[in-house]
């Protein structure tokens, strides 16, 4: 039999303002016509950007695919691919207003569902959050969690505080509750510099500095005690690079031996620690060809390790396929190990 | 292996300490109480001089946010990075299965019942012996 081919980070663009419309209520859907609001866009990916979509994955309109059919022709069909996990990256995470972000949250999901999920058997979506709530956060999970074709939930790499924070503890706890991984995806809800310098000039230093921010997620995840206090809870970081991890991991072992007694929740070394709760998506991915087996080594193998064609954003030529070095078959396994969800029946 | 007569107990306090040389090895000797603990005077992780660590008590959770203290003055703090060693076993705290300092087994006696000819002690002291 042949294993089944997983890719956990696709991005389905929400087409305007009027394909999300219908989801609000009737309150947030004047709200969003008399205020003139016509798009939630976030600059980490703004639609025009070369970066933002492959030229050959545009539509006429010149912008990133934004229906169900499009998506599974350019991201399913090629490869066979037999499961796709849809990360909507829509600036939810951008508002200021908690009252709002709940109310897109809730509807990007239901959109998700209606004109995705719906419509093609092979794609499943991360739960979008309204973060700036952790009440409305959990009741987002508790509402959509009945709905096995939600897998995980999605939030940026940066966003107001730290992850490992005890007030957004419930949050955790629901997703453990109902075996939802937390996926941490590049880009930032931008409530402070996305480097711990300031605001860097160029779109370069941003993209390059997502990988400091989940650094410190993971610092902070391990540190404040989440995967003591939720040992069922697993993180999986997308489109994060890689190779920086073990360095990291080694850095934080090693002060960490000498600081414990300020952590003494910690029974075992951070690095054993993300070992067994930490996933990451290979792309982009950030050594040459030739030392991918170096990287392996460090890394204890490839078991960490999740395959993510991050559709449609141009990182690929060509066909997108994990870099020499990496079995699909074995990093789809790895995705099937993962996520409990994706062997549950899919009722719709 | 034999016992080494490396100090007379008096004149190390309780919570004190005394850099011994036994067999031309440096040995960290700690007091608490009337136990005494001898390990290796050099830190497993860089060559730290043990017997300049801080003694502290072993700190332990049962979950997140909670702090229970224990075993006061039985942690070794390594004066270089920190690295904590249990006096009693001499192993890490954050790893013992994979490192920590030799510890010496120790014993207090009294001098008169011993032969000692290369200390200075009076009959009446009691001394503190070293297996190596």
């Amino acid at each position: 039999m042949r294993h089944p081919l997983v890719d956990c980070d696709l991005h389905p663009a929400v087409p305007g303002m009027q394909a999300i419309l219908p989801h609000l209520d009737a309150h947030w859907a004047e709200q969003v016509q008399s205020r003139g609001i016509e798009s939630l866009e976030s600059v980490a990916y703004p639609p025009n950007a070369p970066f933002a979509c492959r030229p050959d994955w545009r539509g006429p309109d010149g912008l990133p695919p934004a229906d169900a059919a499009t998506l599974a022709r350019i991201a399913l069909d090629p490869a066979g691919t037999d499961v796709g996990i849809l990360n909507c990256l829509w600036g939810v995470h951008l508002l200021f207003n908690e009252d709002m972000a709940v109310a897109f949250a809730r509807a990007v999901n239901d959109w998700l569902a209606a004109e995705w999920l719906a419509r093609d058997a092979r794609f499943r979506a991360s739960i979008v959050l309204p973060l700036q709530s952790v009440e409305a956060s959990v009741a987002e999970i508790e509402r959509r969690a009945q709905d096995a074709r939600f897998v995980q939930v999605l939030l940026p790499a940066m966003w107001e505080v730290p992850y490992g924070r005890r007030s957004l503890w419930p949050v955790w706890e629901a997703c453990e509750r109902h075996g939802l991984p937390l996926a941490i995806h590049a880009g930032s809800a931008y409530r402070h510099p996305p480097t711990s310098l300031g605001w860097p000039s160029f779109y370069a230093e941003d993209y390059a500095a997502q990988s400091q921010g989940f650094q410190s997620q993971i610092a902070s995840l391990i540190c404040e005690g989440v995967f003591v206090r939720f040992p069922r809870l697993r993180v999986v970081l997308l489109e994060s690079g890689v190779s920086w991890l073990p360095a990291f991991l080694w850095r934080l072992a090693k002060f960490w031996r000498g600081v414990r007694f300020e952590i003494p929740w910690l029974d075992r070394s951070p690095a054993e620690i993300a070992r067994d709760h930490v996933r990451l998506s290979v792309t982009p991915f950030d050594v040459p060809e030739e030392h991918v087996p170096r990287l392996l080594d460090h890394l204890g193998g490839d078991s960490l390790l999740l395959w993510g064609s991050d559709i449609p954003h141009w990182q690929h030529d060509g066909a997108p396929a994990p870099p020499p070095g990496l079995d699909l078959a074995r990093l789809s396994a790895n995705a099937l190990a993962l996520y409990s969800r994706l062997q549950a029946e899919v009722s719709a | 292996m034999a016992k080494h007569v490396v100090a007379r107990v008096g004149e190390i306090p309780d919570g004190g300490r005394k850099l011994v040389v036994v067999k031309g090895r440096p040995i960290a000797l700690f007091r608490q109480g009337e136990e005494f603990f001898a390990i290796a005077n050099r830190c497993p992780h860089l060559g730290g001089p043990l017997i300049e660590g801080t003694r502290v008590a072993l700190v332990t959770s049962s979950c997140p946010g909670r702090y229970e203290t224990s075993r006061a003055g039985e942690i070794l703090r390594c004066p270089w990075h920190a690295w904590e060693f249990d006096l009693r076993t001499g192993r890490s705290v954050t790893d013992p299965a994979r490192f920590g300092a030799r510890r010496f087994p120790t014993e207090v006696a009294e001098a008169k019942a011993l032969s000692v000819e290369t200390f200075p002690v009076s009959v009446a002291d009691r001394v503190v012996l070293v297996e190596l």
